[in-house]
């Protein structure tokens, strides 16, 4: 469904990925694992094309997306749930979630307001309220369910379980096997490999904006040495 | 021995939110002070206020003797305190040599000189900073084209820059290669050793906090839950429980899945 | 009573406009981060369409449709404009834009005096409001009770659009976070013309509204500019409630103003907005900016380093040959020589501000026309001889640059420019009103230079000594102790400070050695002319120096006079045509797409190219993501 190759990723001058590949196939969770400043933020950037890569390709669903504006690509099916969360802050949740919203699309799960508070009931409590009112758990469950209001195929999660309360990081954990229960496909990017390891088909490590290791969790028990090379458990 | 920084039932509330919850401890002359804790734990909030960036809700800093309590970056500065930030803070739009000039120049108190050439004051002194943290090779390279783990070693001859008495290091290892950790914290061990300089770091990267600290608080949820040796703060269950971790968290979904 | 109830309600009427124009502003500001120069003109554009349309269409109907449709034809102009202009400049630098809309009120003033030719134009009457009503006894025109019954329409029609519909919320996300709301599949592009359109269309609506009260005339868009920008200072950028609270305040202060306090009905105004931000540092109903918003982006500059011998001496060899000039040139160049000298020394002192200490200032004229106005208020009054006039005029521009930095460096970012625009007005209008002492809209005359110097060549050798001078001496300030802890400022304030660094101090010093450097080109100014007018500290004098900055490049040591001296020149090659603003305006868009980094910086990236300077060192490994990943 996703495919990445060799793509090259630069800020200013400073080049960050390079030529980091990796495949997402459909209904599939894949971690991305590797440590603060591995790179892992930007090839999220990178395959929503906030930071369009400067090499390489990114083909979605059979298109090859590089250089399209983001909002092509969202309408394209791609979800991107940002790590700093980035709610509207002065919108309400309810106006938030009417941010995110895209008409539905054929073949795909068609999310309204309702369906969007059951999986996230804290968030029906706080409809009317501005996203600054919301918890750091809350905010998190908004810009998740913001993301879905667009109806998409595959979503990019951004270190979901970044900074919240472990109860929520279940909740987070939940709802996305919830979610792959659904049919969705997602790409979560991590640096905590137990939460990889609650959610996620396979994982790929990258460090330094290559990818590292590619494979099942499984496989990478069969590997310490690249586990304790590559991430901080 | 009086320690060298002691806080005092400090605490810092946003709102309903008690980030840091009365946390009081005390830093000797000479240790290497680690702070740990899970993400959101409330230790940049607790550094941030140990460094005058932000006032305590409530509580007391004593620095030295004298309470520095709400005493802004600039003057805790003056008193012999250096830090270094969790996102490296440099100046991008000068050379290697003159970010640690800057500071020597501020030391000095030269800052408001309109005569010299900035350049060429304190050059050799720069140099023998940068040569402690073995960046003197790269002195006249422009900042902003650094590699990461180099942008870290210059942020460290910058705080250094002043002689402090004590250095608070927000996450120095953050972003960098595992090798690279080993070999700033080895620096930063040898500095402490050969300067008697007291350092209070924050880190996640448990090798270089075993490694190296000669002691280890664990913050949780604003409240310090622990303080001792690395070998006891290893052994703590309860440490184990909320940071260390052991994969229990996740048991339930695994069965789901 | 029944005066003040009357003068309350023209005070009211008056405010319609006001909030239409500053709304348009302030949604165009929070979506797309421009600070839009042009939208006075917009506001002119209105009344003139407006115009012409009321003289084709008969009647109320015809009226009330020729309103409606000047604001959507003006509106589209905007939308025009922003995909024409605005749209290519998306990616330069921040506040780089806004040297295009600078631009664009060059053109469209001589567009206008093209169609519309000089003369002020009468507005018509609307047909069946051309009467009077008495209200206890006060005649209030029917027009003005018309407008206070439109205005709360228009401002509940807004509201609804901004607060209820998708739109609306799209354009408050954007405010916030254009990326995310594009990253939620947002057509970014559009939301940007669209906002565009609304807020011109506003601006259009307000011109064609006050047609009857105020006519149409080529001198509407700045006046109107600097009446926008403090209602929008006072209500706080992008709150819609403050823009119609302040436009209220403002317009019926300025009626009561007229009333009472004749003489100071202009200051007023600023007074007020000075009040106001020193109680509510972020306007009656605005939110703190986030700091560093109207900061550079982009690449960081790079390292300044001390010429070397070779530079100096070719500098030397150029500057013996300037000095030459009177041998080699006309009279007439060395005149104009003498104009661009001292232009370049009050561009390099603003570059300074800008480019060292990422100070971007609205109202650097206020020093410039404050230098001017201290040595002439010398020689008038106290028979002060110019050597000492040419000192105590820096000194003079320096205390007021340190009374007006106290205040405008408690904020930052664009209501730090903002208020620098504001006090620099304060100043123009306490030298146009003070009439009995500056001389008022007559200026002073009669300044002329010392005996020694009253020779145009030796004149050119002074302003050439004290201008090159002045140049020289920022420059070298630059590579000074206090220039890098400018810089650190700039940089990374939070480092500066834990590092021992007075950010602020060192800021308010800068700001007052540029103050006293603009003042140095001041006082040289008015013995070169031998007058000085109150149009010396005006916004557009502001806005001359900071385009100047902009097109010259502000990271580079040398975009200052660069561009001043190329400006100027240019200028003065184009003013010999009837329509120059259309020249200039339209060369200024053109470099603004094609050299985003002024033309120093754009020389320097053609030189690195073709191999003729050395480029700045790539990267090497894997550089710092570090601003990017932040952790916790």
């Amino acid at each position: 469904m996703l495919e990445v190759t060799g793509i090259e990723t630069f800020y200013g001058k400073a080049r960050v990925l390079n030529g980091l590949g990796l495949t997402v196939g459909a209904g599939q969770v894949v971690a991305l694992l590797g440590r603060n400043g591995a790179g892992k933020t930007t090839t999220m950037k990178s395959i929503m094309q906030l930071v369009p890569p400067r090499a390489g390709r990114v083909v979605f669903d059979g298109a090859d997306i590089t250089g399209w504006p983001p909002h092509r690509v969202a309408q394209a099916g791609l979800g991107y749930v940002p790590e700093e969360r980035r709610i509207f802050t002065q919108l309400t949740v309810a106006e938030n979630l009417e941010v995110g919203r895209q008409k539905a699309r054929p073949g795909r799960v068609a999310w309204t307001e309702a369906q969007l508070f059951e999986l996230f009931p804290n968030l029906a409590e706080r409809r009317g309220n501005r996203g600054k009112a919301l918890s750091g758990g809350e905010q998190q469950m908004l810009t998740i369910a913001r993301t879905l209001m667009g109806n998409p195929a595959l979503v990019l999660l951004d270190e979901p379980s970044e900074g919240i309360a472990p109860v929520i990081v279940e909740q987070m954990a939940q709802a996305i096997l919830t979610l792959k229960a659904e049919g969705l496909t997602v790409l979560i990017s991590e640096q905590n490999l137990h939460f990889a390891r609650a959610v996620a088909d396979s994982v790929v490590i990258i460090e330094h904006g290559e990818a590292r290791f590619s494979g099942t969790l499984a496989d990478l028990d069969a590997r310490p040495d690249i586990r304790d090379a590559y991430l901080s458990v | 021995m009086t320690p060298i920084l002691e806080a005092r039932h400090l605490s810092r509330h946003f709102g309903a939110l008690r980030a840091v919850d009365d946390v009081s401890f005390s830093l000797a002359p000479g240790e290497l002070l680690a702070l740990i804790g899970p993400n959101g734990a409330g230790k940049s909030t607790c550094f941030n206020m140990l460094m005058g960036q932000l006032r305590p809700t409530a509580g007391t800093v004593i620095l030295d003797g004298t309470d520095i309590t709400g005493k802004k970056p600039r003057h805790i500065w003056r008193m012999g305190v250096g830090r270094t930030f969790q996102i490296t803070a440099t100046y991008a739009s000068m050379t290697v040599a003159e970010n640690v000039q800057v500071a020597l120049l501020s030391h000095h108190r030269r800052t408001f000189a309109f005569l010299p050439y900035a350049t060429r004051l304190y050059r050799d002194e720069a140099r023998a900073l940068l040569d402690t943290v073995g960046m003197a090779d790269q002195a006249d390279r422009h900042a902003a084209i650094l590699a990461y783990g180099d942008l870290k070693r210059l942020e460290i001859a910058m705080a250094l820059a002043h002689a402090p008495k004590l250095l608070l290091m927000d996450e120095p290892t953050a972003g960098m290669a595992p090798r690279e950790r080993v070999a700033l914290m080895q620096l930063v061990a040898d500095i402490v050793a050969e300067r008697g300089v007291s350092v209070l770091f924050t880190e996640h990267d448990m090798d270089v906090v075993f490694a190296h600290a000669h002691r280890i608080m664990v913050l949780n949820r604003g409240q310090l839950i622990a303080n001792g040796a690395v070998e006891a703060i290893r052994a703590d269950p309860k440490v184990q429980e909320v940071y260390l971790g052991g994969g229990t968290l996740f048991s339930a979904e695994r069965a789901h899945a | 009573m029944g005066l003040f109830l009357a003068q309350l309600l023209t005070g009211l009427a008056n405010a319609g406009a006001l909030f239409m124009v500053a709304s348009g502003l302030s949604l165009i500001f929070g979506v797309t981060r421009i600070v839009n120069f042009a939208h006075g003109s917009f506001y002119m554009l209105g009344a003139y369409v407006g115009y012409s349309l009321m003289q084709v269409l008969p009647g109320a109907v015809g009226f009330w449709g020729a309103i409606v449709l000047a604001g959507l034809i003006v509106g589209i102009i905007g939308a025009l404009v922003e995909v024409l202009v605005l749209r290519q400049v998306y990616s330069a630098p921040e506040l780089f834009q806004l040297v295009a809309t600078f631009g664009v009120i060059l053109v469209v003033q001589d567009l206008a005096l093209m169609i519309w030719g000089p003369t002020d134009l009468l507005g018509p009457r609307a047909p069946g409001l051309e009467g009077i009503v008495r209200i206890m006894g006060e005649p209030v025109p029917q027009y003005d009770l018309a407008l206070i019954a439109i205005t709360p329409f228009v401002a509940i029609a807004l509201w609804y659009l901004i607060t209820r519909t998708r739109v609306g919320i799209l354009v408050r996300a954007a405010t916030q976070d254009r990326e995310m709301v594009g990253a939620l599949g947002v057509n970014q592009s559009l939301l940007f013309t669209g906002t565009f359109f609304l807020g011109c269309a506003l601006a259009g609506l307000g011109g064609a509204l006050q047609l009857p009260k105020g006519g149409a005339d080529l001198l509407m868009d700045f006046t109107i500019l600097a009446q926008v920008f403090v209602v929008v200072v006072i209500g706080g950028m992008g709150s819609l409630p403050g823009a119609l609270l302040a436009a209220v305040l403002i317009s019926v202060l300025n009626v009561f103003g007229v009333a009472y306090l004749p003489q100071s009905t202009l200051v007023l105004m600023y007074v007020v907005m000075v009040a106001v931000l020193m109680w509510r540092p972020f306007g009656l109903l605005g939110r703190e900016e986030v700091a560093g918003e109207l900061g550079q982006v982009g690449e960081p500059d790079r390292p300044v380093r001390p010429a070397g011998t070779a530079v100096r001496v070719l500098v030397a060899a150029l500057l013996a040959v300037l000095a030459a000039l009177p041998f080699w040139g006309g009279s007439f160049a060395v005149v104009l020589v003498t104009d661009i000298l001292i232009f370049c020394l009050f561009a390099a002192s603003l570059h300074f501000l800008l480019g060292q200490g990422g100070l971007v200032s609205f109202g650097h004229a206020a020093f410039f026309g404050g230098g001017a106005y201290v040595a002439a208020l010398l020689v008038k009054y106290a028979g002060t001889p110019m050597e000492l006039a040419l000192i105590l005029a820096p000194l003079g521009a320096g205390l007021v640059a340190i009374a007006i930095g106290w205040v405008a460096l408690r904020a930052t970012g664009v209501y730090f420019a903002m208020l620098t625009l504001a006090f620099a007005q304060l100043l123009w209008s306490l030298v146009f009103q003070w009439g009995d002492v500056t001389g008022g809209d007559d200026g002073l005359v009669g300044i002329w230079p010392a005996r020694w110097a009253s020779d145009n060549d030796v004149y050119f050798w002074l302003a050439l000594v004290l201008s090159v001078g002045g140049i020289l001496v920022l420059r070298h300030v630059a590579h000074a102790p206090f220039g890098y802890a400018l810089r650190a400022a700039r940089d990374n304030a939070p480092r500066a400070e834990a590092m021992g660094l007075d950010t602020k101090r060192i800021q308010h010093a800068a700001f007052a050695f540029a103050g006293m450097m603009a003042g140095v080109a001041g006082g040289l100014f008015v013995f070169s002319k031998g007058s000085v007018f109150p149009n010396e500290m005006e916004i557009a004098r502001s806005f001359d120096a900071l385009i100047v900055v902009f097109l010259g490049g502000v990271k580079t040591l040398s975009g200052g006079w660069v561009g001043g001296a190329t400006f100027k020149g240019v200028e003065d090659l184009l003013v010999r045509f009837e329509y120059w603003r259309l020249a200039l305006g339209l060369l200024i868009i053109v470099v603004v797409i094609v050299a985003p980094d002024g033309i120093v910086g754009g020389l320097r990236k053609l030189g690195e190219r073709l191999g003729l300077l050395r480029p700045d060192e790539a990267p090497r490994g894997t550089a710092a993501p570090a601003a990017r990943e932040p952790a916790e």
